[in-house]
């Protein structure tokens, strides 16, 4: 599914050159779940930036579901997260003036599936995540929790091949982080592939691969025995 | 683009966007609506005015001027400066046939205006002074009486046959004769003669002899106060293409002429043009109009900037929202369409809007305004041609105004958008 050979990128700020990603080699297949963690400056967050499109790489290859991603144009960058990706983000980043299931259907928009068909879909991802009775809800009327679900429903809607989600259970508490937990689990069940940056332990340990990042190269990758979420709640 | 503009989803987002942000969509929309209404109210205005003005000129043959003797202030032809001297009937048609621009000539002689006294008007125990026109039919047509049902004015008869009938205004009716007591057909004595009324004429809007007058044929009233061929003044009006300050000084001239007064003597000849007078008011109405226009053509462009203006914060204010739209999948040709859209369409809006409360303003107004109202100010329309035109202006405005703000969207990186706390 996800294929990276030797990824190298580099920011520039003025004359100064940060190395960021010193060839990276990785490999997902798909229906698997890994996890990604490092400490902050690791080079985590930029990898995820690169694997979600929103952010280029200077050298080495990236190929997403047998297609090179690499120096993509905006529009075409755009159709591509559309098709391939669903992002799921440490603060939720729902549209506060849209009701949930309009949140959730707002990738389908930009597929230009009717409105009709998108209500019905979105509502069906709602329910998917235990949601439905919120669907006109505003996010401002959500708790933290729901508002994840509501979010992973959003990047579930366009039946995405990859789903990435960046610290999704950052701004939840304990009990709420193994909820969503379970619900990424659950999809992960259903043969979807993910891959979830965190810097907690407990949430890396309910993936089923952990991959480790320290100043920009891979330290660790190894296969886990999961957590059950449900078994925490 | 096209399908993209007349796609319904395009505008339910839209609409969601702008009807979810309620006082950014108000006080946006306030602004372009303030210049439309301004734009309108003020043009419509300006229309009123010079509608009302037209109105009331429309009884006047506005192209002409009065001619008038007076003494003479250069020495000519043996004559001494000083010398008074009098227009005459002939004069007419010399002048007549002389300038093909003038449309007709009404010679005419008062009693009672300039100088000299008000004859004396009895009726049975009732009597008045009243001034007396001596006057052809033709004047008439420079400012048209109204005359009331079962009269008439002068007509050519009445000079062929010097006949003693008079037309009488509103007032002297009013002194003379009782309330209900019909004036056609009556008489009253001028002097020391018996007239018959033949017709009352009513007080118009821009009258020059009140309704306090007494007209009688111009041959009848040169034998009563025995004036020969003599002309107190003249009304010259020409043909509406005509230039009637290049005709005053023609008409001057060839009078000069003809009573041996020197050329150059400016102040012989008296004359008075109407028509320069009636062009200086009906160019104050058209600067209006044009003030009123470009005024309100401003208010529209700073309406329309404010929208941008709002637009470019509320843009920064959606840096996120954008962003997480555009890791959702949205193009940023799609994003920049949705700014320019949100702009152009509440420019249309507030236009739309604007209009509707300028165009009841007018109404109101012109509600308001009596009838017959001593002000000038008489249907205030703005030309559906202006108005479309102010549409389109701010379409175009409010599309290139909305570039600004879109582009401003799609210039952040998708990553930077969603990094933004």
């Amino acid at each position: 599914m996800i294929e990276i050979k030797d990824l190298h990128k580099s920011y520039r700020t003025g004359s100064n050159s940060l190395h960021v990603l010193k060839g990276i080699n990785f490999s997902v297949k798909e229906g698997e779940l890994v996890a990604i963690m490092g400490s902050s400056g690791s080079g985590k967050s930029t990898l995820l930036n690169i694997l979600g499109m929103l952010d280029g790489y200077d050298t080495g290859s990236y190929h997403l579901d047998g297609v090179l991603i690499k120096d993509l144009n905006e529009t075409k960058a755009a159709n591509y997260r559309n098709k391939f990706l669903g992002f799921i983000f440490q603060s939720f980043n729902l549209i506060n003036y849209k009701s949930a299931w309009e949140n959730v259907a707002l990738p389908l928009y930009y597929q230009r599936i009717k409105r009709k068909e998108r209500k019905d879909r979105a509502l069906h991802h709602l329910e998917t995540v235990g949601l439905k009775p919120w669907a006109e809800h505003l996010p401002s009327e959500l708790s933290g929790g729901q508002k994840q679900r509501v979010a992973i429903a959003r990047a579930m809607a366009a039946e995405p091949k990859v789903l990435l989600a960046d610290e999704p259970t950052g701004a939840l508490d304990s009990v709420t982080s193994h909820e969503v937990m379970a619900l990424i689990q659950k999809i992960n069940d259903e043969g979807r592939t993910i891959l979830v940056v965190t810097h907690e332990e407990d949430i890396a340990h309910m993936c089923k691969r952990i991959v480790h990042l320290k100043d920009g190269v891979i330290v660790s990758d190894e296969f886990v025995e999961q957590q059950r979420a449900e078994a925490n709640v | 683009m096209f399908r993209f503009i007349f796609d319904k989803d395009t505008w339910q987002e839209i609409w969601g966007s702008i009807s979810k942000n309620k006082i950014r969509t108000v006080i946006t929309v306030i602004g372009v609506l303030w210049g439309i209404f301004v734009y309108i109210a003020l043009s419509g205005a300006a229309k009123g005015l010079d509608n009302g003005f037209e109105k009331e000129f429309q009884d006047i043959a506005s192209n002409s001027m009065f001619i008038w003797a007076q003494s003479t202030s250069i020495p000519h032809k043996g004559f001494k400066t000083g010398r008074r001297f009098n227009l005459k009937v002939s004069d007419v048609e010399t002048l007549k046939n002389k300038h093909p621009e003038i449309q007709f000539i009404a010679p005419r002689n008062v009693q009672g205006v300039f100088g000299g006294e008000p004859p004396q008007v009895v009726r049975g125990f009732k009597t008045g002074t009243y001034q007396v026109f001596g006057d052809y039919p033709v004047v008439d047509k420079v400012n048209k009486k109204k005359i009331f049902d079962g009269g008439r004015f002068l007509n050519d008869d009445d000079i062929k046959y010097d006949r003693k009938v008079v037309v009488i205004g509103e007032k002297v009716r009013d002194e003379l004769f009782d309330k209900d007591e019909d004036p056609v057909g009556g008489y009253i004595k001028i002097g020391s003669i018996y007239f018959q009324v033949i017709g009352v004429y009513k007080l118009n809007n821009f009258g020059f002899e009140g309704d306090d007058s007494i007209f009688m044929p111009f041959t009848t009233y040169r034998k009563v106060y025995n004036s020969g061929d003599l002309v107190g003044w003249m009304v010259v009006a020409a043909y509406d293409n005509a230039d009637i300050v290049a005709l005053e000084d023609k008409v001057k001239s060839t009078i000069k002429k003809l009573h041996d007064i020197h050329p150059d003597d400016e102040r012989a000849v008296g004359g008075f043009n109407l028509g320069e007078e009636f062009g200086r008011i009906k160019g104050f109405a058209k600067g209006m109009n044009l003030l009123s226009l470009v005024v309100g053509l401003a208010t529209i462009i700073a309406g329309v900037i404010a929208i941008g203006n709002i637009l470019l914060i509320s843009v920064k204010e959606r840096t996120r929202e954008l962003g997480v739209r555009r890791a959702l999948g949205a193009t940023p040709r799609e994003v920049k369409a949705q700014i320019l859209l949100e702009s152009v369409f509440l420019t249309v809006v507030a236009g739309i809007i604007g209009i509707i409360l300028g165009a009841g303003v007018l109404a109101l107004i012109q509600a308001t305004l009596p009838e017959d109202g001593d002000f000038p100010y008489t249907n205030p329309t703005v030309p559906i041609p202006f108005v479309l035109g102010a549409l389109v202006i701010m379409v175009v405005l409010g599309t290139l105004i909305g570039l600004i703000p879109a582009q401003r969207a799609v210039s952040i990186k998708p990553i930077d958008a969603l990094r933004e706390e």
